[in-house]
């Protein structure tokens, strides 16, 4: 018994017990081919996703918060008071043909067209800049009309849920300028075209978010 | 356990995405996308300010339901989400955090909503007054 195990330890095999599986291979080194042969070289996508999981579960705590909050008006404005649905509806359109447009750059890098990427890449950020200015146009009114964030839970709320998703927002154009310096000096490397996948996803992701925030803060706010 | 996501992987040979796992698009995948997401937000955008539809909680089920529908459509146009890419593992990864989304989502607003029309003195004679802190 003894034995056995020290020559376990020798070949350096894992030890794996009660797994007949593993001790059917050959040898260890095999298993991990087997596994990786049919994975990319490089975790940084998976990473990434993982990260957007994991900001993901920050926003359901957002959304829980004004999901307990949000009909907390403490006699003040409610959402049908304030919300101006044609807004609304113009921001979600601007940040759903992003999206397309996204979509056309990825594209244009699979082509390994230098010039197209960068020029979709502009017109998602020049979008992504329309829908921040539309935001901050919102949130300018509501404190202008005394309706701030302070003002009840709903709005605490509301502004914190919603102003999270416009930092994201924010810091994905940021994100964005830097690879179009990044792919205009350097070209459509390997390094340039896993990071403009990652932030394809990020931003894609904000998307998916912002049908959350429209269906439940806005178009559920205004229903009496 | 392990197991099962490389022998997806292994299912998968053909893989549809190069070394760094980048998926491989087309136009015609995001142009489906996006008609289907244009359709999905138009409609809840009409049914609410078309005013047409006057039982908020029903509508309130419709809403929730083209926006469920409207994610599973970017995920699987925009994000590319298959059962096959990384080997499963992105699926799985979603697949967790959504049960954790739902546990924390639905668990908040049941506690709180019980917190708060069992909890509040007097909560009988204050119906209607939630709002008041």
């Amino acid at each position: 018994m003894s034995d056995a195990i020290a020559l376990r330890h020798g070949e350096g095999a894992p030890a794996a017990p009660g797994s007949g599986r593993l001790d059917s291979m050959p040898f260890d080194g095999m298993f991990l081919d087997t596994a990786g042969r049919h994975h990319p070289q490089n975790g940084s996508l998976f990473g990434f996703w993982l990260y957007l999981l994991s900001d993901l579960m920050i926003f359901a705590c957002l959304f829980a918060a004004y999901g307990v909050l949000g009909r907390n008006y403490a006699a003040g404005p409610s959402g049908a008071d304030l919300f101006d649905l044609r807004l609304v509806a113009a921001n979600t359109a601007v940040l759903l043909l992003s999206s397309i447009t996204y979509g056309f750059a990825m594209i244009a890098m699979q082509r390994r067209s230098r010039r197209g990427t960068i020029g979709w890449l502009l017109a998602t950020g020049a979008l992504g800049l329309a829908f921040l200015g539309i935001e901050l146009y919102e949130f300018a009114h509501l404190i202008h009309e005394g309706a701030g964030p302070q003002r009840s839970a709903f709005l605490s709320s509301f502004f914190a849920l919603v102003g999270t998703h416009g930092l994201h927002v924010f810091f994905g154009i940021v994100w964005l300028l830097t690879l179009c310096v990044q792919v205009a000096q350097r070209g459509l490397t390997r390094e340039n075209m896993r990071r403009i996948a990652c932030l394809s996803m990020f931003w894609h992701f904000l998307d998916v978010v912002w049908i959350g925030v429209f269906t439940f803060v806005y178009l559920m706010g205004v229903l009496p | 356990m392990s197991q099962l996501p490389s022998e997806a992987a292994h299912a998968a040979h053909h893989d549809d995405h190069d070394d760094d796992g980048i998926p491989h698009v087309s136009a015609r995948e995001y142009l489906t996308g996006f008609v289907l997401s244009v359709v999905l937000t138009a409609i809840p955008f009409a049914l609410v300010m078309g005013k047409g539809v006057q039982n908020s909680t029903a509508l309130a089920v419709v809403l929730l339901a083209f926006a469920a529908v409207q994610i599973v459509v970017h995920m699987v146009y925009f994000l590319h989400m298959n059962a096959r890419s990384e080997g499963g593992w992105n699926l799985l990864a979603l697949v967790f955090t959504a049960v954790l989304v739902i546990i924390v989502l639905s668990g908040s607003l049941w506690v709180m909503h019980h917190l708060n029309s069992n909890m509040m003195p007097g909560a009988h004679e204050m119906q209607g007054m939630q709002g008041v802190p």
